[in-house]
């Protein structure tokens, strides 16, 4: 594995391909998200397509967008069909001389559009290998439309369809492992990232697109709003979830996996919960045990992915 | 602006300035704070730049030279995550003036 050493100065050089007067909440993580990936991209020629979300609505509000580079809006389920037609196509005119240039194509979309409702769309189009990466901004819920609960959603979080109270102790179910599912397509490339550890995504992203075939990338993105949490903490979170191993940095590349990052101490789970109001109900004596499952959870699949990458090292 | 009517858009409502976002100043949304920035305590680490949601911390020739208050929501990622020098961050939050 080449390690170059990144360096800001020389990222900051290149012209950023997502502008200012985007109408993401302040704070929010994704557009720092869709920064790094068009940063990490900036070699090449993109076209980008976004499924319906927070960054699809507020990027592009009518005649006016955010985009620097050609940018498809598709609806809720279908970003990975609209790009793996754009593909398609781009390959036909590559085939019959019309175009000559490397393109590389990008979909970013959240949970929603990614986890449940784009699935499928996804799924299809991993399967059927076609040349592009498709980037998951993961914050954890329906936030566009008011946190509704999406199968991204820890355990025990409160959202407006898993209310903490007297009934339910907010979302009964853990969440789905969506980059072991991604990997378990068989793909080149799978991997897990965070934008407060900018430098391991950045690389990630640059990794994949010099990958031919099917390519996908989880990156946290904290939201203020959903997760209840201060206006400015978004990069703090994130690097939160890293070092609790909440949300571990690896990578499987042709079914090897390779953990890039592992903390030097392994912060307990509660340092990410505690500063989000949507996990406060869980610090009560009769919600301890939400914790306490949260904690396995967590060093269960950080034992696993630790033993996996041992097979192969 | 007034909504254009069908006829006007080009087809597939496509935009064709691409950027033009820029035309809405979301600086207007900071309602109770600010970043300033300290030169003399920046380590031109550009974190800022990295970090901002906005794309509103100005950097020119690889150097950080100022915030850009006419999209700057003021969320404040930029002030937290600021290593300064010396023990002395480079951007602060500040009460907004009115």
């Amino acid at each position: 594995m080449a390690t170059e050493q990144l360096k800001l100065r020389e990222l900051a050089k290149k012209e950023v391909l997502i502008t200012s007067g985007h109408r993401l909440c302040a704070g929010c993580g994704a557009p720092i998200i869709a920064k790094m990936v068009l940063l990490a991209a900036a070699d090449y020629p993109v076209v980008a397509c976004s499924p319906t979300g927070c960054l699809e609505v507020s990027t592009c509000i009518s005649d006016y967008t955010a985009w620097k580079v050609p940018w498809i809006h598709s609806a809720f389920e279908n970003a990975g069909a609209t790009l793996s037609g754009v593909e398609t196509m781009y390959r036909a005119l590559k085939k019959k001389g019309k175009i000559d240039k490397e393109v590389k194509f990008i979909a970013i979309g959240g949970d929603g559009g990614t986890y449940d409702i784009g699935l499928q769309s996804l799924s299809g189009a991993m399967e059927r290998g076609h040349d592009l990466l498709y980037v998951c901004y993961d914050n954890g819920a329906y936030m566009n439309t008011g946190i509704q609960r999406s199968s991204a959603t820890p355990l025990g979080a409160d959202t407006t369809t898993s209310p903490a109270g007297s009934v339910i102790p907010g979302k009964l179910q853990r969440r789905k492992d969506l980059t072991r599912i991604m990997a378990a397509h068989n793909i080149p490339y799978a991997a897990q990232a965070s934008p407060s550890h900018w430098s391991d995504f950045i690389r990630k992203v640059r990794k994949a697109l010099s990958i031919k075939g099917p390519k996908f990338i989880n990156v946290i993105s904290p939201c203020n709003r959903g997760w209840r949490s201060r206006l400015d903490d978004a990069i703090q979170l994130s690097r939160l979830a890293v070092q609790t191993c909440y949300w571990p940095l690896y990578e499987v590349e042709d079914g090897v996996v390779r953990v890039t990052y592992k903390p030097r101490e392994k912060k307990p789970i509660e340092e990410f919960l505690k500063p989000q109001g949507r996990f406060k109900h869980l610090f009560t004596p009769e919600n301890e045990w939400i914790v306490k499952r949260f904690q396995e959870d967590v060093d269960r699949e950080w034992e696993r992915l630790q033993k996996e990458e041992s097979l192969y090292t | 602006m007034s909504a254009k009517g069908w006829r006007e858009l080009p087809p597939g409502a496509v935009i064709l300035d691409a950027g033009n976002a820029r035309e809405l100043r979301t600086g207007t949304w900071r309602t109770t704070s600010r970043p300033v920035w300290e030169e003399e305590n920046c380590s031109q680490c550009l974190l800022c730049w990295l970090y901002c949601p906005d794309m509103a911390v100005i950097v020119k020739d690889g150097k950080m030279v100022g915030i850009d208050y006419d999209y700057c929501k003021g969320c404040g990622i930029c002030a937290l995550e600021c290593p300064g020098k010396k023990g002395r961050k480079a951007i602060t939050m500040e009460e907004e003036r009115k």
